[in-house]
């Protein structure tokens, strides 16, 4: 890789990070909706003891890494959206015609997803905190890699969606309708041992399971599924999703 | 060898001929216009030219390099500026432009330099600094045209720069677009259907309608082969003046309509003081002399047979107008 690719994606990057410290409204809406699932049911929810909660510890601490999840895959995926409004508005032509391969776009545009994701997540986590969730802080290093995994993942399966549309109305309802009730079934609101054996299995079957539970050991230190399954699952997933994205990507036309 | 060589393009849309089997040869540092009405399939043409579009059938060059097979060299060597606006309304002018220039490969001094170079061009200097969504349309325009210059392409293909800006900022720009090819020079190719900006701007002009192209010359080579010029003569006493016109070979037709002669000649200006030679010899006074150059439009009227839609264009404009507003923000 020679240095004009280097620049490439050092450029999509910094326009992605730029356009979104811009948006502070924008920024605003993506972490009030995790923030107030906190506030309001990780505070309301406090003295209820749910099956499957661990010993010692409180819903709060339960939700808030299911929160940060969340609003890691949201905003991963809206690197997706931010290519259909690059299509609509026509900038996306002026990054298809540059000289530079389309995998160097492709990169720079998931380093740039995954870096404000990270952002949101880390606000989502220190908002936990101060609510009073008990967080592991040495596990804060594996976990801040362990979201990463997780952007990468979201960020691939955004774009691979979002070349495949025009619309970004279809993109919202398609992130409504198939990532939210995702993110209901992945013990990112309740644990797994809570819940009936089929539901438990629907649970199972769904990706976002490992990823939330992952980033719950890692953070608080008890997890449903052990570690090495739930990291296994996360290299798995990012891999092939960056992958196809990238493929994706690289055969759309303006 | 042209800087710019098609031979044979096509582009089919299920089933749909946009672009027909189209030969093209630009010549360096020329300003060449691509005329023809809406749907006629310029933008198509400058798509499969810029390697944005796969052609059906049928090859093309740029700079001796094969837009099907040497796609990155292609890019390298030409700038575009897109019909549709292709600029981040969120960055400011000059971000846009150091975003094009790091993806074109520019170093740190490199891309200053060329930036406000570029930005002096188009008269924008002072306006770097401001976001892109407070731009006026004619400052876009200026802009994405600045910005297709920046990493020195061979050739600038612009796709109807002056689509939708009033009758000064297309004056202005039409000012920007002489100035470079000047300046940098740097080939034009150039899409429009307004028949004053083909004129005014191109050295040549290919009309194309149903993707095919009816014509490629010099404007002034189009006009004369409508049958030349009108000189229409005011005079005291038109009917002999009118037979003895008729008798020279270097006369086309006569017409008289009151008072008036109208004189169907190649060259008209040249012709003027040989048909007042003839006056005079005759003894009749001239009392006025206009000189009729056909337009374009007549050079367009007479290959397709009907005129440029304008209408139809304003109305695809006010679309488009529309569905970008549908989407901002
Ligand atoms: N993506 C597409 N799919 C199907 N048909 C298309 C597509 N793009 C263009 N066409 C059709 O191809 C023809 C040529 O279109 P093109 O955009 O090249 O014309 P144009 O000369 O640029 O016109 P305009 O003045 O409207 O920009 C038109 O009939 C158009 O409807
Ligand atoms: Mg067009």
């Amino acid at each position: 890789m020679n240095s004009a690719e280097i620049q490439a994606i050092y450029v999509m990057w910094l326009r992605h990070v730029k356009r979104f410290v811009r948006a502070r409204s924008r920024l605003i809406a993506n972490v009030i909706q995790p923030f107030f699932f906190l506030a309001f049911l990780g505070m309301g929810l406090r003295p209820i003891n749910f099956p499957g909660l661990p010993s010692g510890l409180v819903y709060l601490d339960f939700l808030t890494p299911g929160m940060i999840a969340m609003s890691v895959i949201f905003s991963s995926m809206f690197a997706g959206l931010s290519v259909i409004w690059d299509r609509q508005f026509g900038f996306l032509k002026e990054t298809l015609i540059a000289p530079v391969s389309r995998i160097s776009i492709v990169i720079g545009k998931t380093l740039g997803g995954s870096t404000v994701a990270l952002i949101q997540g880390i606000v989502i986590l220190i908002a936990g905190m101060l609510l009073g969730a008990r967080i592991s802080i040495p596990g804060t290093i594996p976990a801040f890699i362990f979201m990463l995994l997780i952007a990468f993942f979201a960020v691939g399966l955004g774009l691979s969606i979002a070349v495949t549309l025009k619309d970004p109305d279809v993109f919202s309802l398609i992130m409504n309708l198939l990532m939210m009730p995702l993110i209901f079934l992945s013990t990112a609101f309740f644990p797994l041992e809570s819940v009936s054996d089929w539901l438990r299995t629907i649970m199972y079957l769904n990706p976002l399971t490992y990823l939330v539970d992952g980033l719950r050991g890692f953070l608080i230190g008890s997890s449903s599924i052990p570690l090495v399954v739930d990291l296994s699952v996360a290299l798995g997933l990012c891999a092939s999703t960056t992958v196809l994205g990238a493929y994706m990507f690289s055969r759309s036309e303006a | 060898m042209g800087i710019v060589e098609a031979r044979g393009l096509t582009r089919v849309y299920d089933g749909l001929v946009a672009v027909d089997h189209i030969d093209l040869d630009v010549e360096e540092g020329e300003i060449f216009g691509f005329l023809g009405p809406n749907g006629a399939g310029k933008t198509t043409t400058i798509k499969m030219l810029t390697t944005l579009l796969r052609p059906t059938e049928g090859e093309a060059r740029i700079c001796g390099y094969d837009v099907i097979r040497q796609p990155s060299q292609v890019r390298r060597v030409i700038g575009v500026v897109f019909q549709d606006p292709a600029l981040d309304d969120r960055l400011t002018g000059w971000e846009n432009l150091d975003f094009h220039a790091r993806l074109y490969g520019l170093g740190k001094r490199e891309r200053e330099e060329r930036i406000e170079e570029v930005l002096r061009l188009v008269d924008l200097s002072e306006w770097a600094d401001e976001l892109v969504e407070n731009y006026s349309g004619g400052m876009r325009r200026r802009l994405e045209i600045a910005r297709g210059l920046i990493h020195w392409p061979k050739v600038l293909f612009l796709d109807e720069p002056t689509l939708g800006l009033d009758v000064q900022t297309r004056r202005a720009i039409w000012e920007y677009i002489l100035a470079l090819n000047k300046r940098e020079g740097v080939t034009v190719f150039l899409t429009t259907h307004y028949m004053e900006e083909a004129d005014y701007l191109s050295h040549r002009v290919a009309i194309i309608d149903h993707g095919r192209i009816l014509a490629v010359d010099e404007p002034r080579n189009l006009k004369d082969m409508i049958g030349g010029d009108v000189v229409i003569v005011g005079c005291s006493d038109p009917r002999p003046l009118a037979e003895e016109l008729r008798r020279q070979s270097w006369v086309k037709g006569v017409e008289a309509h009151g008072g008036e002669l109208s004189i169907y000649v190649d060259h008209g200006e040249k012709k003027i003081p040989e048909i007042i030679m003839v006056a005079e010899r005759l003894g009749v006074s001239v009392d006025s002399v206009l000189l009729r150059k056909p337009t374009l439009e007549d050079v367009y009227l007479r290959f397709t047979g009907r005129r440029i839609r304008e209408e139809a264009a304003d109305a695809v404009e006010k679309m488009r107008n529309r569905a970008m507003r549908r989407w901002r923000r």
